[in-house]
Order: structure tokens, then C-alpha cells, then sequence
């Protein structure tokens, strides 16, 4: 098995697969953390909504229906959800925060139960992506391919973004130091409030493309939390490098733990969890502010 | 220009200013000086927004001043804090970038290459991070950043902190550069030599309260206020 290139190209690929389908998660909760200073566990709820919308709007309009329009409708519940809590919490403390948005959590697990019922939903992968693609001598399912692609290319769009312009600049500067950022004319409210949608729509989007590879239920927003915490304390606060950095570590030893070494799979992660708090406390990453 | 009517403010439930009242004249340099812990950079803060008003007003320019800093930073007032706050993970064209290109319409008086005159050091430096600059360059890029924002009033809170003496003469000569062309300036110091050869007029705060009033002349023949009230 060792000495099997494509073991090693299959596993490979499946670990990039989980880690972006983790960095979509991951990179909008850490840069609310960073920017707004705001702890918001109720994240991983928003993946759920995402595949929960998908799947209603894939029911009516297929999947590309669902896949552009989950987002924005998690975006919209991001609205909600600040307009709501976040705003009003934004200088309440890290305690309470941790508290209301856990409560939020259930409160959006029953909320998926009311509306879309206890039984688990499927989606069915689009025509376009349902085959396999011969890559390095390994057939690989297109639409796990799509994922990987998708994830690099909203990597490189997010940074991009986040280096190259103005606007990414200011958010940026933002991490860094909200306050001088604000005495500098930047209206530090507004840009968290952008910056808070974009990262539910992330969060939805993850959800919309999950949905075809793992069962919708409306405890899957709870499964991915304690991952997606990881990801962000492995990577460092705040950056799209830690995003990206944490994701892929995550996922490359959860893949290749589960298969070189089972019995140690689900320890391995929290080991390295461990160690990074021990050696960098910080992450390995960390925005700089 | 920017009056402050018997305000009081503080941090949290630590009230440190008492009725603290002044007034900033236009074109005019006004020091504020004071012993550690007297309100001097608490007054600052409260100006731009930073630390609440409990009580008392202020004017901007006969209108009462806004309440975010970032409106406040739009009138027209520009705030250049004793920590520099240089954001580390922007280099430094960027830092000045991000104020550039927000307050530089077409008429601007303060530019890119303007300020890049007034500071040459920081057009050697324009692709170091922010991080990398040493403790005078940061202060540099902290002014120059501030001039960026091309305001009607800058504000400075303990300029010369932690410098060698030969860049606080160069801070001083650049300040003294700014007061040639009419920008008004309020400093908070505690070097008084430094302070009192820039300003036009002091005001000398104790105990949360403007305790005396003068001009730069006035305080350095006063050597009774500057015991009592600086330690000089």
C-alpha cells in the first residue's frame, strides 16, 4: 500500500477535499474572530442552513440553483443574525458571547427540525460533475475535484482581495487595531457587518457543496464546529494564511491517520492541537495585530 | 477651532477627567502639559471618540464634534497616538495607502509625494512591513499618515517617547515645518523644552483639570507652575 503511487495520489486528493471544504468554514470564522473580536459558535450552523437551503432550492431549480443561492441565503440569515445578537453583543465579552451563540446553535438545530423534519436529505451531484476524471493514474470523482478547484479558486480570490486592494487593506488594518483603523476615517462597523455576511455566505456555500457528499441532517453544522475550532486555533487568529494553513493540516493527518494509522486517527489531531498550543499558542499564523 | 467644555470622562469606572475645559485656537499650536496620570492623553482620547463623554461638550469648529472616531476622523481631525499604532501587517506604502486614497481628492494639499518629501526616510522604506521600522520611523509614518487624512486640526499625543535625541530634533524641525504652513496642533508632552519651543499656547492639566493657562513664554518665566504642576 505504501509504495502505491496512486494510494498516495487518492489519499492526497481526499485530504485536500476535506481541507477546503474545512478553509470554506474556517476563513470566515476567523476573520469575524480577528476583526470583530466576536466568537461566534452558531458558525457551523450557518453550513448547515447552506445545505439545507441547497437542497430545497435543488428540489425546485437543480443543483446550480441551489449552489448559487444557498449563500445568499445564509448571507440574508447573517443579516438577521447580526441585526439580532452580534450587533448588540459586539462589547458584552467573550463569555457571553460563547454563550448566546451556543444557545443559537440549538436554537437554529430545532428551527432546521421544524422546517425541513428529522429525516436526513440528499442531493444529487449535477449531471456536468457526476463521472470520474483520470488524474495521475487515479480515477477520482469529478465532483470532488470540483470542490478542490473551488476552494483554491476562492483561496486565491480571498487573497487576492485581501492583499492586493483597498478594501482588503483596510480590513487588514482593521484586524490589526480596530481603534486607529477607525481614527483613520475607516468605518470599522460597516466593513465587520460586510465582512460578517461574507463569511455566512462562505459558510453557506460550504454547506451547499457538502450537501451531495454527506447526508443533510440538522446536526451537521454540530459535527463540523469542533473541526472548524481546530482549523482556526491550529492557523492562527484572523488570517487567510491560518485558514488555509490549519485546514490543510487537518486534513492531511485526519486522511492519513485514518488510514495508516486507524486506531490513532481520532487522537492524532487533538495531539497536534496540543503541541501547537504548547510550542505557538498563538497559531501558526496569526494576523499580526 | 476645537473647544472642550468642563467634560469628564475616564475609563470604565475609573473616572479620570473633572470638568476639564480648553481651547485650541486656529493656525495655533497649543501643548498640553502635565504630569503622568494627570488626563493628558485621556483628554485626547476623548476628543477622538475613543473613550466615552460622561458629561461636558465639545466643539469642532463652533459644531459639537461627532461621536465615532471615524467621523470624527472625517471633520477634519487627524490623531497621531502615543503608541504610534503602525499596522503591523501592512507595509508601509499600504499604510499610507489606505488613508491616501480616501482623503486625497483632487485638491489635496497633502499627497503621496508630498509627505514622502516631508519624510524621505519613509520612501526608502516603502516595502518593509510595519512591524520593521524603528521606533523614529514609526513615528515618521505615524504623522505622515495622519498629514494624509489632510486635516484642519492634528492631534499628537507624546511625540517624542522613547527617541533619540537627534530624531526628536528631526520631529521637532518637521512639526515646526507643519506650524509654517498654518496646520493647527494640540501636543500632549512631557518634554517640556520640546513643547514649549513649538507651541503659541499651554494649558497645564493636574487632577482631570486644565490648572493653568498661558502662553509658551508665560510658562517657561513661571517657574512656580512648572514645580508645582510638572516637576520641572
Amino acid at each position: 500500500m505504501a509504495h502505491d503511487l496512486g494510494f498516495w495520489t487518492l489519499q492526497t486528493l481526499n485530504a485536500l477535499q476535506l481541507s477546503m471544504l474545512l478553509f470554506l468554514l474556517s476563513i470566515g470564522l476567523t476573520v469575524i474572530f480577528g476583526l470583530m473580536h466576536f466568537v461566534n459558535l452558531a458558525h457551523g450552523s450557518l453550513y448547515a442552513l447552506g445545505a439545507y437551503f441547497a437542497a430545497s432550492l435543488a428540489a425546485v431549480g437543480g443543483y446550480w440553483m441551489g449552489f448559487f443561492l444557498a449563500p445568499v441565503a445564509v448571507a440574508g440569515i447573517g443579516i438577521l443574525l447580526y441585526s439580532g445578537f452580534i450587533k448588540r453583543m459586539r462589547k458584552s465579552g467573550p463569555m457571553a458571547q460563547v454563550l448566546v451563540t451556543f444557545g443559537l446553535i440549538f436554537a437554529l438545530l430545532d428551527l432546521t427540525r421544524i422546517f425541513w423534519g428529522d429525516l436526513a436529505l440528499a442531493i444529487e451531484v449535477p449531471s456536468a460533475l457526476a463521472g470520474r476524471l483520470d488524474f495521475l493514474g487515479v480515477e477520482y470523482p469529478a465532483y470532488r475535484l470540483f470542490i478542490i478547484v473551488l476552494g483554491v479558486a476562492i483561496f486565491g480570490l480571498l487573497a487576492f482581495v485581501l492583499g492586493r486592494t483597498q478594501i482588503g487593506a483596510m480590513i487588514r488594518a482593521g484586524v490589526d487595531n480596530d481603534a486607529m483603523a477607525a481614527c483613520l476615517g475607516i468605518n470599522v462597523e460597516r466593513m465587520f457587518f460586510v465582512v460578517f455576511c461574507v463569511g455566512c455566505a462562505l459558510a453557506g456555500l460550504a454547506g451547499a457543496v457538502a450537501a451531495p457528499l454527506l447526508s443533510v441532517t440538522p446536526d451537521m453544522g454540530l459535527h463540523v464546529l469542533i473541526p472548524t475550532l481546530i482549523v482556526i486555533v491550529i492557523g492562527g487568529l484572523g488570517s487567510l494564511k491560518g485558514a488555509i494553513a490549519g485546514s490543510l493540516i487537518y486534513g492531511f493527518v485526519q486522511t492519513f491517520g485514518a488510514v495508516l494509522a486507524p486506531q490513532l486517527a481520532s487522537v492524532l489531531i487533538y495531539a497536534l492541537l496540543a503541541a501547537v498550543l504548547v510550542i505557538k499558542p498563538v497559531g501558526l499564523f496569526p494576523a499580526r495585530g | 477651532m476645537l473647544k472642550l467644555n468642563a467634560i469628564q470622562s475616564g475609563y470604565g469606572e475609573t473616572q479620570v477627567l473633572y470638568g476639564l475645559s480648553l481651547e485650541a485656537l486656529q493656525g495655533r499650536i497649543l501643548a498640553i502639559l502635565g504630569r503622568n496620570g494627570a488626563g493628558k492623553s485621556t483628554t485626547l482620547k476623548t476628543i477622538m471618540g475613543l473613550l466615552p463623554l460622561k458629561s461636558g461638550e465639545i466643539f469642532f469648529e463652533g459644531k459639537p464634534i461627532a461621536f465615532q472616531p471615524f467621523d470624527i476622523a472625517k471633520s477634519g481631525i487627524a490623531y497621531v497616538p502615543e503608541t504610534r499604532d503602525i499596522f503591523p501587517s501592512l507595509s508601509v506604502r499600504e499604510n499610507l495607502e489606505i488613508v491616501a486614497k480616501r482623503f486625497g481628492s483632487s485638491g489635496a494639499v497633502w499627497t503621496m509625494e508630498r509627505v514622502l518629501e516631508l519624510f524621505p526616510r519613509l520612501g526608502e522604506r516603502l516595502e518593509n512591513g510595519g512591524t520593521q521600522l524603528s521606533g523614529g520611523e514609526q513615528q515618521m509614518l505615524a504623522i505622515a499618515r495622519g498629514l494624509l487624512m489632510n486635516p484642519r486640526l492634528l492631534i499628537l499625543d507624546e511625540p517624542t517617547e522613547g527617541l533619540a535625541p537627534i530624531i526628536v530634533k528631526l520631529i521637532h524641525d518637521k512639526l515646526q515645518e507643519l506650524k509654517n504652513t498654518g496646520l493647527s496642533m494640540i501636543i500632549v508632552e512631557q518634554n517640556f523644552g520640546f513643547a514649549t519651543s513649538l507651541a503659541d499656547d499651554v494649558a497645564v492639566v493636574g487632577k482631570g483639570k486644565v490648572v493653568w493657562t498661558g502662553s509658551s513664554g508665560e510658562i517657561r518665566a513661571d517657574e512656580e507652575v512648572q514645580h508645582t504642576w510638572l516637576g520641572v
